[in-house]
């Protein structure tokens, strides 16, 4: 029997240190002082336990950009990173919008073993934008698709996405959308602002995400659907969000078709934010180098202000990485050839706590919300963001709360380097990361 | 000074020293049979044109060769650019081939700066002739330098700038290095054509050109580009010509002394009435031979001042 001792840690940061033993992949016991001859013992004395971390926002890169990131190496971030659950997006090299890659890719996840990767099926054939892929298809093939989205590419035409969301519905799915209005943002650099017009650099208007997501909303609401906002980057967005959600956060589960278990307590509305949003601004963008050119574009202070207010008080449900990983030649040149991302699975929880925690906007319950809770529950996952009880699965996280670390791109776990944080000390480090009891992460190293 | 990359926070002491440099090497100049100064033999520049220019390049081209350097000329087309070279790939490859200053001009706004940054090791002198949207620092300067010729001064002189500002390079140098040598610097723009933003420069900013003639020491006219016309900015040429252009009647709107300039090319009929750029008001050639001359000094504090300083 496989068994695992946890000694000493906090249950969500609170009360005393409590041992949790680990058996078959459930948390069997929770105690003072337990002891089990059999067990793997872990000292964990002053560490924080969380449910493991859920993802809805991944670019693993394979199949297509080897050379980036595979869902090997990208299951090892996740790992590391705390998370047991990530979700990958659809614009891999063919895109995951038939059955046959959608299987590949999870195949592939459930062989790494590292952590639960569930594709994204792309809304359109190609993320075209023009016709529906087959979304039915990949709901009912063996990874169950639940989530898809179109992300790199915004679903544009008002007609398409009012039927992608609208066939979604019997699917017990959710679209998660890239919210650019492609017109307003043709060439579009950095943001549209006072720095962007200093630097020379083409706008990309706060009003391109906010009208998109106003309008997803209004068709959202009208056709009773569920839509999931991707990186919300704005304030404006907050507002159309809170506005939105006073309508439409409920939708009940819905009448689905044949080999569908809808999953209840799934939100109607939903938004993510990246921790790229809440940390960094424009400021940055003096060096042009482009490692700090992401899409949307990192905006202004009194932005990331707006986003970590709405994420304490629930307006945008959780943080998701947009984890983007690039070569080398496509961030080392000029500041327009470079394509847009930056890594982001092993920094995130660091930045949540740097940018929520430490300044008190959410304690340690109010992480396991936004990083694990609240996306598992978006995106339908049953055995994910569970309560650290007894009986539950053993798929949780501990970390440090009192480390630091220094990053370096090139000691990170994915192929590409490309972090916004290289050289940055940040707090908090994650110690170990369990998977249905096992460990797939322990003290910066997998465990495979 | 190590590279020229943007006139954005230059204090104007090391301006005017450049400035002061031109006119020297000007008078230095002057009446001789053989326009040849020896003060950067042995010296390399290169030029690397990712964008078509006919007179940056050839200003720049002459500027070397009057001071001795060799001078070679690259541009996109004509090398392994057009193979798909990176950017940082040719520039290193030129860096160890003996360029000791790489002149760029780069449709990427930032690219100078990038290039200055990979060339940190080689020791090689970056100078921005035009990055996209961002910067042209050679032009502001010889701007610069007409307007103290013309005017005696730049500082306490109002300079009303016309056009698109958006898209514009040569605003964007012109306003830093004007307002830093102390002009009063007002933009003249339609909505469509002003940056997000330009509330915060340190500029006024007005749509209505009439209102701001009566009081310009100049009037700078910038490029409208055929492709902005065509992009929804203004609805026609014709409408924007009537609002912006400048003619004979705007002329006579300001003070005797005022002067014309346009960092060219000019599109006549348009932006500027054929009477006006021709006019002794304007000084759009003494633009181009003061570019000559302010481009040798940016040469000579960059490869020669050092030497001479340190020696």
């Amino acid at each position: 029997m496989n068994k695992t001792l946890l000694r000493g840690v906090r249950l969500y940061g609170e009360g005393d240190p409590v041992d949790l033993l680990i058996s078959d992949g459930v948390i069997a016991e929770i105690g003072t002082d337990l002891a089990d001859a059999d067990a793997e013992v872990v000292d964990a004395a002053g560490q924080v336990a969380l449910p493991g971390f859920v993802d809805l926002h991944t670019h693993l890169r394979e199949p297509g950009r080897e050379d980036t990131e595979t869902i090997a190496t990208g299951s090892a971030a996740a790992a590391l990173g705390g998370y047991t659950a990530v979700f990958a997006m659809a614009n891999t090299d063919p895109v995951a919008d038939n059955a046959v890659v959608i299987e590949h890719v999870w195949r592939r996840g459930r062989e790494v073993g590292l952590v639960d990767v569930h594709p994204i099926g792309a809304v359109t054939v190609g993320l075209g934008g023009e016709k529906l892929a087959e979304l039915g298809t990949m709901a009912r093939s063996a990874a169950g698709v639940r989530v898809f989205s179109d992300d790199g590419h915004c679903v544009a035409d008002p007609l398409i996405m009012r039927r992608a969301l609208e066939y979604s519905k019997a699917l017990d799915a959710v679209i998660a959308q890239h919210a650019e209005e492609p017109r307003l943002t043709v060439g579009a650099q950095a943001h549209e602002g006072e720095q962007a017009s200093r630097l020379g650099l083409a706008g990309w208007p706060a009003a391109a995400e906010e009208s998109i997501v106003a309008r997803d909303c209004l068709l959202a609401l009208h056709v009773g659907a569920r839509l999931h906002v991707c990186h919300v980057s704005t304030a404006g967005t907050v507002e159309v969000l809170r506005w939105a959600k006073t309508r439409g956060d409920a939708i009940a589960p819905q009448a689905t078709r044949a080999g569908i278990v809808p999953q209840a307590g799934r939100p109607g509305i939903s938004a993510e934010v990246t921790p790229h949003h809440l940390l960094l601004t424009d400021e940055r963008l003096a060096s042009y180098d482009p490692v700090n050119k992401v899409n949307p574009p990192l905006r202004t202070e009194a932005d990331a202000k707006a986003l970590r207010e709405a994420l304490a008080e629930g307006v945008i449900d959780c943080v998701a990485t947009d984890h983007a990983p690039h070569a080398v030649q496509d961030k080392d040149c000029e500041w327009a050839a470079a394509r847009p991302g930056m890594l982001g699975l092993q920094t995130a929880l660091s930045v949540v706590i740097e940018t929520m925690v430490r300044p008190g906007l959410l304690d340690w319950r109010g992480v396991a919300r936004v990083m694990s809770e609240r996306p598992a529950e978006i995106a339908g996952l049953s055995d994910h963001g569970r309560p650290l009880e007894v009986g539950e699965p053993a798929t949780l996280v501990l970390i440090d709360p009192d480390a630091s670390w220094t990053v370096r791109g090139a000691a990170l776990a994915s192929v590409a380097g490309n972090t916004p944080y290289e050289g940055m000390t940040l707090p908090g480090r994650v110690m170990t990361t369990v998977l249905r009891g096992r460990i797939t992460a322990h003290d910066g190293r997998i465990r495979a | 000074m190590r590279h020229l990359l943007s006139t954005e926070g230059i204090d104007p002491a090391t301006a005017l020293e450049v400035l002061d440099t031109a006119d020297n090497l000007k008078r230095a100049l002057l009446g001789r049979e053989v326009r040849k100064l020896p003060t950067l033999r042995g010296r390399t520049v290169v030029t690397m044109f990712y964008e078509n220019s006919t007179r940056t390049r050839v200003s720049f081209e002459i500027a070397g060769k009057w001071m001795s350097a060799d001078v070679i000329n690259v541009s996109a087309s004509g090398s392994s650019v057009s193979k798909g070279e990176s950017l940082r790939d040719t520039a290193l490859t030129l860096a160890a081939a003996g360029a000791d200053c790489v002149i760029v001009r780069h449709p990427a706004s930032g690219a100078a700066h990038r290039l200055a940054g990979w060339l940190e090791e080689a020791g090689t002198s970056v100078v921005n002739a035009g990055d996209g949207m961002h910067e042209h620092p050679t032009q502001a300067l010889l701007d610069a330098d007409t307007l103290r010729d013309r005017l005696g001064s730049v500082n306490g002189r109002r300079i009303v700038i016309v056009g698109d500002v958006l898209h514009s390079r040569v605003a964007r140098s012109n306003v830093h290095l004007l307002t830093a040598l102390g002009a009063d610097v007002v933009l003249v723009a339609p909505p469509t054509l002003l940056p997000k933003g330009v509330e915060g420069w340190p500029v006024t900013v007005s749509h209505e050109l009439d209102a701001e003639l009566p009081t310009a020491d100049a009037v700078m006219l910038l490029r409208v580009q055929a492709e902005r016309m065509h992009g929804g900015f203004f609805p026609s040429a014709r409408e924007y010509s009537i609002a912006y252009g400048l003619n004979e009647a705007r002329l006579r709107l300001t003070p005797d002394h005022a002067v014309v300039l346009h960092p060219g090319p000019m599109l006549r009929g348009m932006e500027i009435a054929s009477a006006v750029a021709d006019s002794p008001r304007a000084a759009i050639t003494d633009q181009v031979r003061n570019g000559v001359h302010v481009r040798m000094a940016v040469l000579y504090h960059l490869l020669a001042h050092e030497e001479e300083a340190n020696a």
